[in-house]
């Protein structure tokens, strides 16, 4: 299918600087079985993460954004492929056993995108944000404990007179502080941020956003933020990876890729978004038709079937990532060609 | 300019007070709103989860549940008329025919175990004095018109992809062709590529149509795109507005100023959002004086006290604040 040299070229550009990689994740794929054929939600992805940087993820809905990052942090099995988080000793993710994996959960962390589901009702704030503390035995006293949960409070910003209230009483922001505290309650050096303001106001998403940057500011966190959202990935990202059923089709610091995006899909993407200020003419690139179905996609361009630029190569093939600039990878047959 | 010019008015609220009234206490959800909407115009009607935009949506269609809900006081003048004072009988062939509302959710706004044909046929059956066959025809008609081939006409719309469906309940919107189309954050559920698809067929089609639009949405680059004219409304009230010009050159109320800002740029780095301190208020107990005053950094101590009234700082652009006017706050 593919000359071998180029696609060991390839991969490697994919996992470049893996000097002061936190993680790298390598040929990564996640297939459902469904009644109607294999569903390649994440179909062979490599990247690597850098320590302390936030690395964005952005794509329309079922581009598989959200199972890829389930899968960096084992809460989904990966059908294949490896995710390795460096440190003394390197660990792949997907293959640790229950019990290391158990340890590694402290380190990973995940905060979701639908505050009003991803919270237990029953449970105060208190016993919300106790509650990784109490499962992990963290502290032999409940002061030690009491102490623990008020710091985490204030770290988020939430007020100890709420520590009795119940998630419902509160609105979408402050219950989105709670599953950050609740995140951040174990101290790990790593988050998946899944969409995590999109069910927020603007107002509120920008507070909670600041907040997260402070966060990270303060305490060096790695983050992967999913999102659908380009102007909240761009402000938020180091860099940005754009995904298109289930493939990266383009990965490049967050500036550039805005300036000069370089795959058809993200340049669809980045015309799309409406700007809201009068001054800024942009010519849209209006995408003919839907997303195609991921279950059993035919072995060639993912995006071939609504691409400006195809030709009969694309429908030969797939492209794999490959440099088109400093720190600049696109998977795209017609860019630089 | 497109106010204070009462001729050539399509729509003119005036006064308009809708209240929940609820065992916990009355939802003061719309006060005192006024609004007016020129022929052909499109309105952007921004403003934030709670702040009445949808109810005021409803109570011009008057599809307000009740109870709760009790319109308190206030006309709703369209095309010479008070919709608020018309018979039952009236309003449902004001509904759908002259006045077509568009939902946020394609998904739950269509029925699903009937064709999409015949829920186009089904509104122009309703409002026109066409037969079953000549009904169907149209229905074909509109779903060309929107961008759907002919053939799928006999899908069910689980068939159909969400920007499909909502294409769909743009034909059933269109179908009578309305003087008035409210579109309630038509494109909220949607992707952004497919979202883009969907504005442009709106755009398209308010060409064609000559209709004028209320669209609702929280999206201030969704207005920058299609609108004429634009509300911003909080808590209850419209707070500011103006063509949308004037407006995006110079946001004039505190509030208006703060949600630009809330909003990360696409073409400017910038560390931190300036956002806006603390909540909307409980429509429940809405503060005294202006509503926006606990949150904001130009209130003085009158604020607390008066409720402000519309003042016009350019031609055209109103604001609900003594304090507007120069966007770096007057020292009173």
């Amino acid at each position: 299918m593919w000359p071998a040299r180029t696609r060991a070229a390839n991969v490697e550009a994919g996992c470049e600087a893996v000097s002061d990689a936190y993680m790298s994740v390598k040929d990564l794929k996640k297939y459902f079985a469904t009644k109607r054929g294999l569903l390649h939600a994440v179909d062979g992805v490599s990247f690597s993460i850098r320590r302390g940087e936030t690395l964005g993820l952005v794509g329309e809905s079922g581009c598989g954004k959200s199972t890829l990052g389930r899968c960096l942090i084992r809460l989904l099995d990966a059908t294949s492929g490896s995710v390795v988080l460096h440190g003394e000793t390197d660990v792949d993710v997907t293959k640790a056993s229950e019990s290391a994996m158990k340890e590694l959960r402290k380190k990973v962390q995940i905060v979701f995108q639908d505050p009003y589901s991803c919270l237990n009702p029953r449970l105060s704030v208190w016993e919300l944000i106790a509650e990784p503390l109490i499962v992990n035995r963290v502290f032999p006293s409940g002061a030690a404990m009491r102490k623990r949960v008020r710091e985490l409070m204030s770290t988020v910003g939430l007020a100890e007179r709420l520590e009795n209230s119940y998630p419902h009483e509160l609105d979408g922001g402050r219950r989105q502080r709670i599953g950050i505290a609740r995140s951040l309650a174990l101290s790990p050096e790593f988050i998946v941020l899944d969409e995590p303001v999109s069910a927020l106001d603007v107002c509120i998403q920008a507070q909670i956003l600041n907040l997260l940057n402070s966060l990270q500011r303060e305490f060096h966190y790695t983050y992967v933020f999913i999102s659908h959202n380009l102007s909240v990935v761009r402000h938020v990202s180091d860099r940005i990876s754009v995904m298109y059923l289930g493939k990266i089709v383009e990965t490049a610091d967050y500036d550039a890729l805005f300036a000069h995006p370089a795959h058809p899909y993200t340049q669809a993407l980045l015309s799309a978004i409406p700007v809201a200020r009068l001054d800024v003419k942009k010519e849209r690139i209006l995408l003919e038709g839907d997303v195609p179905s991921p279950i059993e996609p035919p072995d060639c361009c993912r995006f071939a079937g609504r691409c400006r630029f195809r030709d009969d190569e694309c429908l030969r093939g797939t492209p794999e990532l490959r440099e088109v600039g400093p720190n600049h990878l696109a998977a795209c047959f017609k860019v630089g060609a | 300019m497109t106010t204070d010019n009462k001729r050539d008015l399509l729509l003119d609220v005036q006064d308009l007070t809708i209240h929940y009234v609820t065992d916990n206490g009355t939802v003061h959800a719309v006060e005192n709103l006024n609004l007016q909407l020129g022929h052909g115009e499109t309105l952007g009607f921004v403003g934030e989860t709670g702040a009445g935009k949808t109810t005021t949506a409803l109570g011009i269609m008057r599809l307000i549940p009740s109870p709760p809900g009790v319109i308190k006081s206030g006309k709703i003048i369209f095309e010479g008329e008070d919709l608020l004072s018309m018979s039952e009988a009236d309003m449902r062939g004001v509904r759908g025919g002259r006045i077509a509302m568009i939902f946020q959710d394609p998904m739950t706004s269509l029925n699903p175990v009937m064709t999409v044909d015949k829920q186009i046929a089904e509104m122009i059956k309703l409002h026109r004095n066409v037969g079953e066959a000549e009904s169907l025809k149209l229905a074909g008609d509109m779903l060309e018109l929107v961008g759907i081939r002919r053939e799928r006409m006999k899908d069910y719309p689980h068939q159909f992809s969400g920007g499909m469906k909502q294409r769909v309940v743009i034909a059933i919107a269109l179908a009578c062709d309305p003087g008035l189309l409210i579109a309630d954050e038509p494109t909220t559920a949607l992707d952004v590529t497919i979202q883009a698809q969907v504005l442009e067929l709106m755009k398209d089609l308010k060409r064609r149509f000559a209709a004028s639009m209320i669209l609702i949405t929280h999206d201030l680059g969704i207005v920058a795109d299609i609108c004429d004219t634009v509300a911003i409304m909080y808590a209850g009230r419209v707070v500011e507005y103006a063509d949308k010009r004037s407006l995006y050159s110079n946001p004039a109320h505190p509030y208006t100023v703060g949600l630009f800002n809330s909003v990360p740029d696409l073409d400017s780095d910038v560390e931190e959002l300036n956002t806006i301190p603390g909540l909307m208020p409980d429509p429940m107990e809405l503060p005294t004086g202006c509503t926006f005053h606990p949150r904001c950094l130009r209130a003085v101590p009158e604020c607390s006290v008066s409720k402000p009234g519309m003042i016009e700082v350019e031609p055209g652009h109103f604001v609900a604040c003594p304090h507007a006017g120069s966007k770096r706050g007057s020292g009173v």
